[in-house]
């Protein structure tokens, strides 16, 4: 186990010594204490390894991370693992505004609630909220999934493309060209798998499903009320 | 004898010229706004609108063919450990795989390397060709976030946020279904065919304070090599300067409202924004006031052509340009070739504009695979190498002419204005007073 205090070691140091190991194995895991909402903590990992930040994180916490498993003890400021590739990025806590921003991979879990636009513009990665979601959740989602175990604001899956939301308390208003969609055993299947690798309890029997009527894929003037 | 009945007289309107009386049965017909592609059509004041003073007998010249003058420019000296250097001040702006054809980008990139200067990546991520083409490559972080990856952002060699382009100002991308091939919507994550429309602001900051934290996000993770560019429309330009120096920029791109786009609403390029003139004077002196010109480097864009435009921008305190519609001309952009394509475009070499379609008769804004043959990399690039080498050799001997050893040592005590409108927008005298409209005379 290595040790990180962020009141003694900038946030400088501490990235470019997890960068250092940028293609290892990572075999020794990292803890890092008195995060103190500080950014950018641990951003832009490129190797398989466990990081544990005690503490509460600010902005962009695990940034673009590929492959390594990042668990946040406590909450975490906007943009929560943004654009993540790979690997596994766990908040006990809450997250802020844009968690799982354009995601293109891995799997963010955010145990307890999620701010406005979790998982916009998500790209493939995979999102599991213990609580409820914000609004304008999945905005531009293009693919992935989105699993709400609480309640959903408004403007849920705004002009979504290919991604697949579940949500399994309450949706306060879907967004333009989002529908809800017929749950099958295939998917109820993917999606119990998707809770049980999230290690979140939740009866996958309980969610609906939402996503893309297509509607808007391309230009026509009789859609034009629609945005 | 009969007497010759006279030919009618024929009074056009000046509220609706022929031009605006199709623009309204077009949208009478089909209830949508025109999309199209290249920049503003209508007049606005531009650099043509100034004069050099070269040198007389108050200033000395140096010699045209015999006394060096250097373009050199470096780039991203604030905070990256690795400024990028270029031999010249002329830069190929971003423009995206999928916007432009495969060998387009090939061609633009090995046209750069060639002469030394980079060229930029656009909506739709980083393709392995332009990287292996380009030897100084810039990488667009956009709204749409498409196709970005940290392996692209480490293997560039300067990140440019996008905030906003000339074209469109507070508008996102568009790239329309005939475009969006297989390969183009693997690379974005989007189903094949679909018109896409990219979103307007970035999905993880608002507002210049989160923009610095976004800056130094992506410094961290690339461990503060890069020079981090922030790219802006032109609009408001006094404010947008001095907050993407407050948020850190290396540089700032500033792209006025001629500058051209892959496709956008007619209404957008032609209504939104301020052109180049005024803005790079703006920018510059704003940097002069927060004592950061030469310190955070300024690009222009938006419908530099020529020489004689580099050495405008450059007077008027640009660090260097950037180029796209110019650059796609060079390529062949409405060349009269397959003269049959431009037609069933219904558009002829000289107005086309169609780059939205997809249907480029060259071989330049395109993904048909047929269409794009017509665009031979090698050849091409040699072509856009030629025009850079015309700009600069023109840039050159202008400010020879006007006693600079250094094209960052133009001025605009260099620069004098034909009209009123551009003495006031780029602050230099109107010729042959020492009026400057809005400041009033100058000693």
């Amino acid at each position: 186990m290595i040790t990180v205090d962020l009141n003694g070691v900038d946030i400088r140091e501490l990235n470019q010594r997890l960068h250092d190991l940028n293609g290892d194995d990572g075999r020794s895991p990292w803890r890092i204490v008195g995060p103190d909402g500080r950014h950018s903590i641990a951003v832009g990992l490129n190797a398989p390894l466990s990081v544990v930040v005690e503490g509460h994180v600010g902005y962009y916490c695990a940034g673009m991370n590929k492959l390594a498993d990042i668990t946040v003890n406590g909450h975490a400021g906007p943009g929560l693992a943004e654009n993540m590739m790979s690997g596994t990025v766990r908040v006990t806590g809450n997250a802020s505004q844009g968690a799982g921003a354009s995601a293109h991979g891995g799997l963010l879990v955010i145990e307890g609630d999620a701010s406005s636009r979790c998982g916009i513009s998500l790209k493939g990665g995979n999102v599991v909220v213990g609580g409820s979601v914000g609004h304008m959740s999945a905005f531009m989602a293009q693919a992935g999934r989105l699993v709400v175990c609480g309640d959903a604001g408004v403007g849920l899956g705004d002009s979504i493309y290919e991604a697949e939301l579940y949500v399994a308390g309450s949706v306060a208003g879907l967004g333009a060209d989002c529908v809800e969609k017929d749950v099958t055993d295939d998917h109820r299947s993917r999606l119990a798998e998707l809770l049980r690798q999230a290690a979140i309890d939740a009866d996958a029997g309980a969610f609906r499903r939402y996503g893309s009527a297509r509607t808007l894929y391309n230009f026509h003037v009789d859609h034009a009320g629609a945005y | 004898m009969a007497e010759t009945p006279e030919a009618p007289v024929l009074r056009e309107s000046a509220t609706f010229p022929p031009e605006t009386i199709a623009e309204i049965q077009r949208a009478a017909s089909e209830g949508l706004y025109e999309i199209r592609g290249w920049g503003a059509k209508r007049r606005v004041p531009t650099f043509d609108d100034l004069l050099l003073l070269g040198a007389s007998l108050s200033r000395y010249p140096l010699e045209g063919y015999r006394e060096r003058c250097d373009t050199n420019v470096t780039l991203g000296t604030r905070f990256a450990k690795q400024p990028i250097e270029l031999k010249i001040p002329v830069t190929i702006a971003g423009m995206s795989f999928g916007s432009l054809s495969a060998n387009a980008k090939e061609a633009l990139g090995l046209a750069a390397t060639e002469m030394g200067t980079s060229t930029t990546t656009g909506d739709g991520g980083m393709t392995d060709e332009e990287r292996v083409a380009s030897k100084t490559l810039v990488y667009q972080v956009l709204p749409s976030r498409y196709g970005l990856n940290p392996d692209d952002l480490r293997r560039a060699d300067a990140i440019e946020i996008v905030v906003g382009q000339g074209a469109k100002p507070g508008g996102g991308g568009m790239l329309l279904g005939l475009k969006v091939s297989d390969r183009v919507a693997d690379m974005r994550t989007l189903p094949p065919g679909i018109d896409q429309r990219s979103a307007s602001r970035h999905p993880d900051w608002t507002g210049p304070d989160d923009l610095t934290i976004k800056i130094r996000e992506l410094r961290e993770i690339t461990d503060w090599q890069k020079p981090i560019y922030v790219k802006m429309a032109a609009t408001r330009v006094q404010y947008d300067v001095q907050l993407a120096v407050k948020a850190g920029a290396d540089v700032i791109v500033l792209d006025g409202m001629q500058g051209g786009t892959g496709a956008t609403q007619d209404t957008f390029i032609e209504h939104v924004g301020i052109p180049t003139l005024p803005a790079v004077r703006v920018a510059a002196d704003t940097l002069q006031e927060l004592g950061m010109h030469r310190k955070v480097q300024l690009i222009v864009s938006g419908g530099v052509r020529s020489g004689a435009d580099v050495a405008k921008a450059l007077a008027l305190g640009a660090d260097a340009v950037s180029i796209g519609v110019a650059a796609l001309v060079a390529l062949n952009c409405n060349r009269p070739l397959y003269l049959e394509d431009y037609a069933a475009l219904g558009t002829a070499p000289g107005y086309c504009h169609h780059c939205q379609t997809g249907r480029c008769p060259v071989g330049v804004t395109t993904q048909d695979p047929e269409l794009e043959a017509r665009l031979e990399p090698k050849a091409a690039a040699r072509r856009v190498r030629n025009y850079l080498s015309t700009m600069v050799l023109e840039a050159q001997t202008l400010a020879r002419a006007c006693g600079k050893s250094h094209m960052l040592n133009l001025e605009p005590e260099d620069l004098v204005a034909l009209t009123p409108e551009a003495a006031a927008m780029a602050r230099v005298p109107l010729a042959g007073t020492n009026w400057i409209p809005g400041l009033g005379a100058s000693d």
